[in-house]
């Protein structure tokens, strides 16, 4: 019989390796939940429990129009994003290859190849020429931008979703004398319910998370949480910011949560 | 019922996403190629005149009262900067994320899960908010110094926030969940039976490791690189941050242009360089994996 301890998938070292890059990880992020709390005015000295951080970001209008401004982008990126989304996913699953798909994934997908940096500054000046041109300014120019990186967040796992899907229900019911209409209403939709939903979800987050493209392209007074939070790194880290950010810590959390839970494969 | 072809309807389906696309981000970039080839404004902005001035400007610089024409040391060390720190944040993320991918993928099933959610919580959690977390880490009364003097290794506390150290660190702990997922996906495709028949023929656990599992799990080194390279070079928020305004790397440097340098030329064309080098890695990803596929066909 092998000895008990030699396994062969063991390599020596790696179990303790993985074991510090996992307090690594978390180290920092528990280090700032923990200061969130910091009675102190200070970043630095522990002076005790207290929510006042909480109360004081709850509070600053500054804040508060930050959020509403992230939370309108969001949620108007993560539909426009999912619905154009969904439906090049239909167009480019299950249909088998056709000429130019390769194109479409690649221009699809292009956001995550392209550096951030680098979008952000073509962005800004083309934004930049159509506001001198029309004059007009308002918060279409992010969504727009925002709408854009979310594509490829929002397509693949609403593609997945559709790659692993039968295909022989929605035979069935064409059989059935069902409409093609019919068919995507009461078969196709409700089966992608899942990957749409999660789409939805990464797109949104992903919007929430911008820093680059936002700075870029904002206009004077549209900060949103992540670029109001840059500017006030400009002057001192006050414990108000490590509230904010474990809030929104919190909120990412339990959306990522909510996506595994619909991603999750059954069986 | 007349069946359109998956072609058109494929193409159909997907054009307002292409349309979307092309006016948040394709089309844009072609107008910077443009900006790359004209003189900059007085105060911001670009003169309509055709000029590579811009692109002369990238490497070389003129002296404002010889004319004479030297090196522009300056960029050249924001390059060889922004280029060795990415090389090294991927080099530390594969030196960790390596042995974490093998740690989650040889965990039973049930509890696999677990280990690889804790690996996307900092992978999804805003940069920002991680960075800020590394600086209060590495800050002259922060953990890291905290750590160091009570282990005795230093007396006093280091500087460490506003140094290349500094974004190196930000960057290794900001990028290593994009190293260690591809490398997870490789490793829970490997068939551990190699390894037993491995040491069946005698070989030693570095022979083993060395010929055996880094060969097949390569196409997920190779995936993890590139996703750790390409954003580290073009890193903004990090180096911003933790590198303070003098250790700019080249998305700071580009962004300067845009800025206080106001020249747009100038920061379109280190854009497009920037996109190049990018494009580059890409290539040679695909590249390197289609061979792979080859090779590697039966495993």
């Amino acid at each position: 019989m092998a000895r008990r301890d030699f396994s062969v998938s063991a390599l020596p070292g790696f179990g303790t390796i993985a074991v510090i890059a996992f307090v690594l990880l978390y180290a920092p992020i528990v280090t700032m939940v923990i200061y969130s709390f910091n009675d102190s005015e200070s970043v630095a000295l522990w002076g005790g429990f207290s929510t006042r951080w909480y109360a004081a970001a709850w509070e600053n209008t500054q804040v508060q129009e930050a959020t509403i401004r992230s939370l309108i982008i969001a949620v108007s990126a993560a539909l426009i994003a999912t619905t154009v989304a969904t439906m090049a996913a239909l167009g480019t699953t299950r249909r088998g290859k056709f000429k130019g798909q390769t194109i479409i994934y690649i221009m699809i997908n292009q956001p995550l190849m392209v550096p951030e940096i680098v979008t952000a500054v073509a962005l800004l000046i083309f934004f930049a020429a159509i506001k001198v041109a029309t004059g007009i300014q308002g918060l279409g120019y992010l969504i727009l931008a925002h709408s854009a990186f979310c594509v490829p967040f929002a397509y693949l796992p609403i593609r997945a979703r559709l790659e692993g899907m039968d295909m022989t229900l929605e035979t069935a019911a064409a059989d059935l004398y069902a409409s093609p209409w019919q068919t995507f209403r009461r078969i196709t939709l409700p089966l992608l319910a899942p990957g749409i939903a999660a789409g939805a979800m990464l797109s949104f987050v992903i919007s929430l998370d911008d820093v680059i493209i936002t700075e870029f392209v904002k206009s004077a007074g549209q900060d949103t949480l992540p670029t109001y939070m840059l500017g006030q790194l400009r002057r001192a880290v006050t414990p108000e910011v490590n509230a904010i950010s474990t809030a929104l810590l919190v909120l990412t959390v339990l959306l990522l949560t909510a996506f595994f839970l619909l991603t999750r494969r059954r069986g | 019922m007349a069946r359109s072809s998956p072609a058109r309807t494929g193409w159909l389906l997907s054009t307002p996403a292409l349309i979307l696309l092309f006016i948040g981000a394709l089309g844009p970039l072609a107008i910077v190629v443009v900006y790359a080839f004209l003189e900059p404004g007085e105060y911001s902005g670009v003169v309509w005149n055709f000029s590579t001035e811009a692109w002369f400007r990238v490497f070389f610089e003129r002296d404002i009262f010889d004319d004479t024409v030297s090196m522009a040391d300056a960029h050249l060390t924001i390059f060889w900067r922004s280029v060795k720190l990415s090389l090294l944040t991927t080099f530390i993320t594969f030196v960790i994320g390596f042995p974490t991918a093998w740690f989650i993928a040889t965990r039973p099933p049930t509890q696999r899960a677990i280990w690889l959610f804790l690996i996307t919580i900092p992978f999804w959690t805003n940069l920002l908010i991680r960075t800020f977390a590394i600086m209060e880490v590495v800050r002259n009364q922060g953990l890291l110094n905290s750590f160091l003097m009570w282990t005795g290794v230093i007396g006093r506390p280091l500087q460490i926030l506003y140094t290349d150290t500094a974004v190196l660190i930000g960057m290794a702990y900001v990028y290593l969940p994009l190293m260690v997922l591809p490398l997870f996906a490789a490793i829970d495709r490997f068939d551990f039976k190699l390894i037993e028949a491995g040491y069946d023929l005698y070989a030693s656990r570095t022979k083993v490791l060395r010929r055996v599992i880094l060969p097949i799990v390569r196409p997920g080194i190779v995936a993890g690189s590139i996703l750790v390279f390409v954003p580290s070079l073009g890193a903004y928020v990090t180096p911003r941050i933790l590198g303070g305004g003098k250790n700019m790397m080249i998305g700071n440097f580009i962004e300067l242009q845009f800025g206080q340098g106001r020249n747009w030329p100038l920061g379109a064309a280190l854009s497009l360089i920037l996109l190049l080098i990018v494009l580059v890695a890409l290539i040679a990803y695909v590249r390197v994996t289609s061979n792979d596929g080859g090779r590697d066909g039966q495993t």
